[in-house]
């Protein structure tokens, strides 16, 4: 037990020399600042709608881009610089530094999360729905920067630019049948089983139900699955990157 | 004295390639243990899975008391590693990244000040320390890395080929502070492929070659061995019978490589003088004649056909 806190305090430590070191990287402001605000004006834009009614999707998006900005490129990264095995000679276990990975993943997307959710209390929402969409936004976090780290797991590359590109093969469909463009009532019923499949699919009925009170699943149904795919993800992560992580090594 | 490293059967198969094959050693706690060998000889896989960054086929290793492949991080929290493809993070000053390392080995944060100051102060890197890693050179970087494995203050430094690729001034400061470390009471292991550096600085070495141990002694005897592989090679105008060669005082072998007549003896001058004699006695002329240290592959050759290979 006491070893578990003190590795958890080591994911910390890599975490917060991630933050320093890959924030400011290139492929990270553009997938995870300048990408989403793009994206966003043309979501916003494009439609005749009032914005309030346009919140959900766009905190949903916002967040989703910038949870998963930074994990995918931090391991081909470290492969690549060829800083990956002197980390790994440290005392610290794989998953403490595939955590470390999520959780600087996990804080970028909650500082660009703030920007959505402070145009929402602007905009005449509640600020008890605000305050209520806050866990959800913590856990959506984490879920989608444990999904992000996990796109990095395969194939080993050491080319960030190649799990870039990966991640995002995942990520635009996965923006597509989340019940952003259309609300998840409207589908048919395929539609509906597919968006099913998309965490991100429970954090913005999340964000419409506290927002606009027009939420499609019970909002325990959106945490909790949140929650699965979140331990779903980090489990995976460290599994695939246990298998792969020796390929990394020239 | 216990084992601070034991290896037993390490065993490691790349696309059918036996990487490593069955090694097994011990580094004795106090010693400085060279793993010498060319490249491609196995050297790096082998640290690797005494690291615990390489899962064995076969076999495992004992680091601190610890079974790598049960307790990897309790290992090495024993250890300073200075991995051989590796390097610190150039985006962090050079104190920047010593405080990670002593954060992730769980230092008390005075403790890490302290070792980080002095270590700075004795490689001469305390007055570049806010200085991002990006603008050293590469022997700046080397000593770095080494500091970065000292940081923890580990009871065992494994350092894989060190030296390689560095300026002689360089090698020889790292091999001083090797050295000051163990003399300080630390246990070594280390790679390389450098005779010279195993024979000036280590108590025993293990010869790895093809993924296999060919011998384990100490330098002296190695040397000794070595000796024996010295060689003369002399082209004559004319063809020589071999079989009046052998018949020199000191000369052990002679073979045909090509026009030249390589020549093994231990005794080198001596052989040379008779050489000259010999042309004379038969007015042979001798178009070109010197004399070649024993290579790594020499002596690996020499020790195969000695049997020391089971
Ligand atoms: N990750 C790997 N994948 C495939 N083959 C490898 C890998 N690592 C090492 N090898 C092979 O294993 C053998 C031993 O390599 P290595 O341990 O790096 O030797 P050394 O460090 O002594 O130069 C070499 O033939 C090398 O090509
Ligand atoms: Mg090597």
């Amino acid at each position: 037990m006491n070893q578990v806190v003190e590795q958890l305090k080591r994911s910390i430590v890599i975490a917060v020399k991630d933050i320093r070191i890959y924030y400011l990287k290139g492929p990270v402001i553009i997938f995870g600042l300048v990408f989403p605000l793009f994206l966003a004006l043309a979501y916003t834009v494009g439609r005749n709608m009032p914005l309030k009614e346009i919140l959900p999707g766009l905190t949903g998006m916002t967040t989703f881009f910038a949870a998963t900005a930074v994990g995918p490129s931090i391991i081909p990264w470290e492969t690549r610089s060829k800083t990956l095995e002197r980390l790994l000679s440290c005392p610290v276990a794989l998953w403490t530094v595939i955590l470390g990975d999520v959780l600087s993943s996990f804080f970028f997307g909650l500082i660009i999360s703030v920007v959505p959710l402070t145009l929402a209390l602007v905009i005449a929402v509640q600020p008890t729905g605000i305050a209520l969409l806050v866990p959800g936004v913590v856990i959506a976090c984490l879920c989608f920067s444990a999904l992000s780290v996990l796109l990095s797991a395969y194939p080993p590359t050491d080319v960030p630019a190649t799990t870039m590109m990966l991640s995002s093969l995942v990520k635009f469909p996965l923006v597509f049948i989340s019940g952003i463009f259309i609300p998840i009532d409207q589908l048919p019923l395929w539609g509906r089983i597919l968006a099913s499949i998309s965490p991100l699919t429970y954090f913005t009925d999340m964000a419409r139900q506290l927002m606009l009170g027009k939420g499609y699943y019970p909002l325990t149904v959106d945490l909790a699955a949140m929650f699965v795919y979140t331990a779903v993800f980090l489990l995976a992560s460290f599994k695939l990157h246990e298998r792969t992580i020796a390929r990394r090594l020239s | 004295m216990g084992a601070a490293i034991e290896a037993r059967n390490l065993t490691k198969q790349y696309n059918g390639v036996m990487a490593v094959n069955q090694v097994s050693f011990e580094v004795r706690e106090g010693e400085i243990f060279g793993f010498l060998g060319p490249n491609g000889a196995g050297k790096t896989t082998t640290i690797r899975m005494i690291t615990g960054l390489v899962k064995p086929d076969e076999g495992t290793a004992y680091v601190a008391g610890y079974d790598i492949l049960k307790e990897p991080v309790k290992a090495r929290q024993h250890l300073g590693v200075v991995p051989e493809v590796s390097n610190a993070y150039i985006d962090l000053t050079a104190w920047e990244n010593l405080v990670l390392i002593g954060k992730l080995y769980g230092l008390l944060r005075s403790v890490l000040q302290e070792n980080a100051v002095r270590l700075l102060r004795v490689f001469g890197l305390y007055h570049v320390k806010d200085r991002a890693v990006r603008s050293f050179s590469k022997g700046m970087k080397q000593r770095l890395l080494l500091c970065m494995a000292l940081v923890s203050e580990p009871e065992i430094l494994i350092l894989d080929e060190p030296t390689s690729g560095l300026d002689v001034e360089s090698a020889r400061f790292l091999r001083e502070k090797i050295v000051q470390f163990n003399r300080e009471g630390g246990t070594v292991f280390l790679s390389t492929h450098n005779m010279e550096e195993a024979n000036t600085l280590c108590h025993r070495v293990a010869i790895i070659n093809r993924g296999r141990i060919v011998t384990v002694d100490t330098p002296e005897n190695l040397r000794a061995r070595i000796t024996e592989l010295q060689r003369v090679e002399v082209v004559f105008d004319k063809h020589v019978e071999l079989r009046e060669l052998l018949k020199i005082r000191a000369v052990r072998r002679a073979l045909l490589a090509g026009c030249r007549v390589r020549i093994y003896t231990p005794n080198p001058p001596e052989v040379i003088e008779s050489i000259v004699d010999f042309a004379r006695e038969r007015s042979l002329r001798i178009l070109s004649l010197n004399t070649a240290a024993p290579s790594l592959e020499d002596v690996f050759l020499e020790l195969v056909k000695g049997g020391s290979v089971r």
